[in-house]
């Protein structure tokens, strides 16, 4: 493994986020911190608005407080590049989109249904080298296994490198194995590019193995902090 | 117009070619099949084809609104109408936690219902009812203009938003994650899908319209491996059957609209068939 590269001097700040469905309050006032290099794990049963919690940073759902990322040595706020990887896409087997077709729509101008760009064809198949997945890059997404899917999605979302990647973990199509894998990738991400990630887990295991922080969730944050402190106080 | 006329005889020296409404047809057939191929592929991708429906539908209510207020040129009060209603449509859609269907069909049948009362009320609803079959040999010269307007502005479109409409497609969080306007580029989708479809209605017919749309991108589907293919295959199935359709129903006497869609079901029968071979 390479040497750690995150520089630990930006930092994302996400300051008093609420969101409100009608009348129901399903975030209250959450604050967290992130500084890059950071694997923060964002873990809470089912309910608990992890998803929109996500989604409010994404900006897709109305929400009020703020997300700013910050460099700490200049003290200025730049406008924050955010990678996604979501729990599942809208594919179906047999689908007429290819990796490249997704990934090219992403980062080339050129239309991906007018012809190939080679310059983004080249790059593309460079970047998904990394996650162990450029043979893939002529098939169908509909017919990638959970594991190569992932990995795929992992690529599009590191590429341009954001400051923040905001990963949610898939609950269904991913072995056991997949997932440790993925868990691997995402920790060498880490420690190899200068970026904060954010992980919505159900692996508390893992968890425990990976995280550098974790945040118990539950509409506000219960508990935030090392793995063993976090662990400690609520026998999950 | 001349020029146009006269080269098209030159390139087809048939019979059929000696009629200007035959000439005006085969225009109209030329613009607007590669449109409704271009655009039913991600009408089919969104799993759209309920929607694109139900915004056929609406030309009734349109037409009727257009009469009640004494428009001078229906067409407009129809795309008014349909523009309308597809942002409005797309926005409940939105809105909603239930299924997307059953808020579709009931703008469906309201459109409709509505249409249909006013037109009867009026008292010269056979004067419409050509609006539900269509006839492709009143297409005039002025509207072939308008196709032509049409066809530019799609083809605009898809070149500068396509790559953009596809993340869209896949994955809308995604698409957000890197900045992109999903509302408006969603809404000038829908919104050119209104004016092809209003605009394509006369000769095509409130039934069947839904059936260029969905057909060509359906059958194309089928046997296609990436873009590029399925945007090929399906502009190639919409422009054959548009030109066999048009040519066969001129020899044997029969709608051109219902021919086109005969030929394009035959096709994707086909292709559905060769499905499993391509794609293994």
């Amino acid at each position: 493994m390479k040497e750690n590269k995150a520089c630990g001097l930006h930092c994302t700040k996400i300051s008093n986020i609420s969101v409100k469905y009608g009348k129901e309050q399903v975030l209250k006032n959450v604050n967290i911190h992130i500084h890059c290099g950071e694997l923060t794990v964002i873990i809470g049963k089912n309910g608990a608005g992890k998803s929109t919690l996500l989604k409010a940073i994404l900006g897709e759902v109305e929400h009020t407080g703020t997300i700013t990322f910050m460099d700490i040595k200049s003290k200025l706020t730049k406008k924050i590049k955010i990678g996604y990887v979501p729990q599942s896409i809208n594919v179906e087997k047999n689908m007429p989109t290819t990796v490249y077709d997704m990934f090219a729509s992403c980062i080339s101008k050129v239309p991906v249904y007018l012809k190939k760009d080679n310059k983004a064809y080249n790059e593309i198949k460079a970047h998904l080298k990394i996650f162990g997945v450029d043979h893939l890059i002529n098939k169908g997404i509909g017919d990638l296994s959970g594991g190569e899917l992932q990995r795929v999605l992992l690529a599009i979302a590191t590429k341009p490198a954001p400051n923040l990647l905001i990963l949610d973990e898939p609950v269904s199509g991913i072995d056991k194995n997949g997932i440790k894998d993925f868990y691997k990738i995402v920790n060498k991400l880490k420690t190899q590019y200068d970026m904060s990630i954010i992980l919505v887990s159900h692996d508390l295991e893992l968890v425990k193995k990976y995280a550098d922080k974790v945040i118990l969730l539950d509409k506000e944050v219960i508990k935030e902090g090392t793995p063993n402190e976090v662990f400690r106080k609520f026998r999950v | 117009m001349e020029i146009i006329y006269n080269i098209l005889e030159t390139i087809l020296p048939f019979e059929f070619m000696d009629y200007a409404f035959m000439k005006n047809a085969f225009l109209a057939i030329l613009l607007i099949s590669p449109i409704f191929a271009i655009l039913g592929t991600m009408v089919v991708n969104n799993k759209m084809a309920f929607f694109s429906d139900a915004l056929g539908h609406s030309a009734l209510t349109g037409i009727a609104i257009g009469v009640l207020l004494g428009f001078f040129n229906i067409n407009i009060s129809m795309i008014l109408f349909a523009i309308v209603f597809a942002l409005l449509l797309n926005y409940v859609k939105n809105k909603t936690t239930y299924g997307a269907d059953t808020i579709i069909s009931v703008f469906s049948s309201v459109a409709i219902a509505i249409g249909l009362a006013i037109l009867a009320q009026s008292g010269d609803f056979n004067k419409y009812s050509s609006y539900l079959v269509g006839d492709i040999l009143s297409i005039t010269t002025s509207e072939i203009l308008y196709l032509l307007f049409a066809f530019i502005g799609v083809i605009l479109f898809w070149h500068f938003m396509f790559n953009k409409l596809n993340i869209i497609s896949i994955n809308k969080s995604i698409a957000k994650s890197r900045g992109i306007n999903i509302k408006l580029i969603d809404n000038i989708f829908v919104v050119l899908i209104a004016v092809i479809v209003m605009i394509s209605i006369r000769w095509v017919g409130i039934l069947l319209i839904n059936s260029l749309l969905i057909l060509p991108a359906a059958a194309s589907r089928n046997i296609s491996k990436n873009m590029r293919s399925y945007h090929l295959f399906s502009i190639l199935f919409s422009m054959f059957s548009g030109i066999i359709g048009l040519i066969l129903s001129y020899y044997y006497n029969i709608p051109t609209g219902p021919m086109i869609v005969i030929i394009l079901g035959i096709i994707y029968f086909i292709t559905f068939g060769l499905k499993k071979i391509v794609k293994e």
